[in-house]
């Protein structure tokens, strides 16, 4: 799975181009599969990727059968000779991350560039990583763990 | 077209037009694009005729062929027009993410004529725009008007603007875009309030094309494998950003302090890098499609000087502190903040105020004159003084001339620490010569980033000179100057040269654009722009006897440190730099030299 971790994003939009120039072939940041959020006012810079949900919004709503999930990748892949470009899983998608790329009107997704993220490979500070599931639950929870023994350290109980 | 877009949007304010035109693609091919393609419209329109102020100074805001792309660092333009400091031309340099938008929005540049007849703005977007009126925007705050320009837009439009110092002419006002990144140097905010334009707003939908995929992937890679293992492009500047250079060039005696009265500040340590990075820093921010990310959100949580923006890097740290005898980081950080949002340069206002302080310290300037005291090392002067020069009040009235009008009207032009009246930036070319000839013959006056000597002589690369010895400088002055010059064209970050050099430039060059780029003929290009300008700095009236240093550094030799006892050598340089460059013992280019550069008068 893709993670993020905005205290490392620089916001430098990297991943956005190499996601088009990998996918589409052009640079063309309005049709990235993923968005950095910048908010300079208060210096959070938050990369907004497909989450590649369990269940599905985009899956659910589409009418035609269209995305479907490799099981090689994990990721909900878009079938452009099934879509019929009605653009329900924009609507239905709580990410944003649907973009209508063709010119005859079909959708696109994020489809983990089938195993080799682009965005996680050109950035340059690890905001973005690919991993198994399980191993960034469990290095999250390393990092909890280690937060806390700064604060148990010299506290006896 | 690859790589450009081909196609610039001309704005004349007077009759309130904004029309889309189609450009040369021989004038693209050889002059590159950003400073290079710049200056070429701008000498062909003969701006160096012209008064900066008059309506007729054209104002170009360009970009270059690898803007918007994922090359390393690649969200640049400049500035560009004849400037109202120097009377020189002027190309200043910014990125953040403006640029990149206005490629995206389908133009290469923007040529900017006439004054509108009250304040307006213009809002591009997608190959068309609007000259809008700027009612309630004048008179705002850099941030102010980026929000409330964006408001009026579209919540995505990147803005470009000036703040209350272009507004009022201040003649080292800058171009302020994305809130902090600035075009800081030359007055070309100044030229942009006398065509009452507050901003520009960009909004661009579409791609960047590059016209061999697989080439452009294999050059990228090759250069991003030298950035991301530099030691100065991988750790240096992500860590400390520029200011990373404060204790290094105090330690070789070249950091200047109070008005290059002496090369050693005691209390360097205090304004560095590090100490920013340990009292101020939030965390690193990086312009456009860049590794590096030397911006240096900041922010003070208490004391006369709270807030929060973005910066010092090191040049601002140097002119707002040592220059000024300022040891104190929060003032430094407070008046840095302070020339954000103001739209002021702050090398030159620091230098400016520098000067003030050397005039009054010899008595040249007095309490009354002044309308206060002037004294070394005043951190709330520092600060106050910003906004004053900003909006022309009291001292500040004398500072938005620069040092050399300012210290000229006392008497003492000598105390102005400028070429061609622009002044300079951070590093003693008493104790770095090179850096003292790319100052003396930069043809945009006292600048640091025209021929960044400072790379061989102090940092070592590519290779480590002596920076005490005036031999063979010329040489290294002059190839940095024409690989600058390429690397201002093409839409790169300079700083991507401590680790690449025009080998990598010209691969990523010919892959994005299609035409037959190499490291000669880029270099080439590179020479081509830097006569193009000198020629348009001839045609204004500049001569030899522009191309030095102030006298000081000419003849009071360092009073202190490993410099000490040293004076710059120009006039040993000088006349190696003419003959290397094809000149004459003028300063003009031979008939000979402008052939192999396919230019003519």
């Amino acid at each position: 799975m893709l993670v993020v971790h905005p205290e490392r994003c620089t916001a430098c939009r990297l991943c956005e181009l190499a996601c088009t120039f990998h996918q589409d072939g052009v640079f063309h940041p309005l049709k990235a599969r993923l968005t950095v959020g910048i908010f300079p006012e208060d210096d959070v810079f938050v990369p907004i990727i497909c989450e590649q949900c369990e269940v599905a919004a985009c899956q659910e709503a589409c009418p035609s059968g269209a995305i479907t999930r490799n099981l090689e990748t994990g990721a909900l892949e878009v079938n452009t000779s099934r879509c019929v470009g009605c653009r329900m899983c924009v609507m239905a998608c709580p990410f944003g991350t649907m973009v209508h790329v063709d010119v005859d009107g079909k959708m696109q997704k994020c489809d983990l560039c089938k195993g080799d993220p682009q965005c996680v490979a050109v950035c340059p500070w690890g905001a973005l990583e690919y991993v198994e599931p399980n191993d960034a639950a469990l290095a999250r929870r390393r990092e909890v763990a280690r937060r806390l023994a700064g604060v148990l350290k010299g506290v006896r109980v | 077209m690859y790589g450009w877009t081909g196609r610039m949007l001309r704005v004349d304010l007077t009759a309130g037009t904004a029309t889309a035109e189609e450009l040369c693609p021989h004038d693209l091919h050889v002059f590159v694009g950003a400073r290079g393609l710049g200056s070429k419209l701008l000498y062909d329109a003969g701006a160096y005729d012209v008064d900066p102020f008059a309506p007729e100074n054209p104002l170009i805001f360009a970009t270059g062929p690898l803007t918007g792309t994922y090359a390393p660092s690649a969200g640049r333009y400049n500035v560009l027009c004849r400037s109202p400091l120097t009377g020189a031309i002027a190309a200043s340099n910014s990125g953040g993410y403006w640029a990149p938008e206005l490629k995206f929005a389908g133009f290469d540049l923007i040529y900017v004529t006439g004054k509108a007849a009250a304040p307006v703005y213009l809002w591009v977007h997608d190959g068309k725009a609007e000259i809008r009126p700027a009612d309630g925007l004048w008179g705002k705050t850099v941030s102010e008007t980026e929000y409330a320009v964006r408001a009026r837009t579209h919540p995505e439009a990147k803005v470009a603007c000036i703040g209350p110092a272009g507004e009022r002419l201040v003649r080292i006002a800058c171009v302020v875009n994305d809130r902090s990144r600035a075009a800081g140097r030359s007055g070309v905010g100044a030229v942009m309030g006398s065509k009452n334009l507050k901003a520009i707003a960009v909004r661009g939908t579409g791609p960047v094309r590059v016209a061999d995929k697989e080439a452009f992937k294999a050059a990228r890679k090759r250069a991003m494998e030298k950035i991301l293992t530099h030691p100065v492009t991988s750790a240096g500047l992500p860590a400390y950003g520029t200011a990373v250079l404060v204790n290094v060039i105090n330690a070789h005696g070249a950091f200047p302090t109070r008005n290059f009265q002496t090369g050693v500040f005691p209390e360097a340590d205090r304004i560095s890098g590090e100490t920013l990075a340990k009292e101020y820093l939030v965390r690193k921010k990086a312009c456009f499609a860049c590794s590096m990310a030397c911006g240096r959100p900041t922010a003070i949580p208490s004391g006369p000087y709270r807030g929060a923006g973005e910066g010092p890097e090191y040049e601002a740290a140097w002119a707002l502190g040592a220059d000024c005898g300022v040891s104190d980081l929060a003032a430094v950080t407070h008046a840095n903040w302070q020339c954000n949002e103001m739209g002021i340069d702050p090398i030159s206002y620091g230098a400016t105020l520098a000067c003030a302080m050397e005039l009054y310290q010899r008595g040249y300037l007095s309490k009354e004159q002044a309308g206060r005291e002037l004294r070394w090392g005043d951190g709330h002067l520092l600060v106050e003084g910003v906004r004053l020069t900003a909006f022309r009040e009291g001292i500040g009235n004398l500072l938005a001339e620069g040092s050399y009008r300012m210290a000229s009207e006392f008497g003492h032009p000598e105390l102005a620490m400028t070429a061609k009246k622009q002044e300079y930036p951070a590093y003693e070319p008493r104790a770095v010569q090179g850096i003292g000839l790319s100052y003396a013959t930069s043809n945009r006056g006292g600048c640091h980033v025209r021929g960044y000597t400072i790379a061989p002589e102090v940092l070592g690369i590519p290779e480590k000179l002596d920076p005490l010895v005036a031999d063979n400088k010329a040489f290294w002055v002059k190839t940095f100057q024409d690989a600058t010059a390429l690397v201002d064209s093409s839409g790169l970050c300079l700083f991507v040269t401590f680790a690449i050099g025009v080998p990598e430039i010209a691969d990523l060059l010919a892959a994005a654009t299609g035409e037959a780029y190499t490291a000669e003929s880029g270099l080439l290009a590179g020479e081509r722009v830097w006569n193009l300008e000198r020629m348009f700095n001839l045609k204004a009236g500049f001569t030899r006897a522009d191309d030095t240093l102030a006298p000081r550094l000419l003849s009071e030799p360092m009073p202190e440190g490993p410099a000490r006892g040293q004076v710059s050598r120009i006039d040993l340089m000088l006349p190696e730099y003419y003959r290397l460059r094809g000149w004459d013992e003028e300063g003009r280019p031979t008939e000979a030299t402008l052939a192999r550069l396919g230019l003519r008068w």
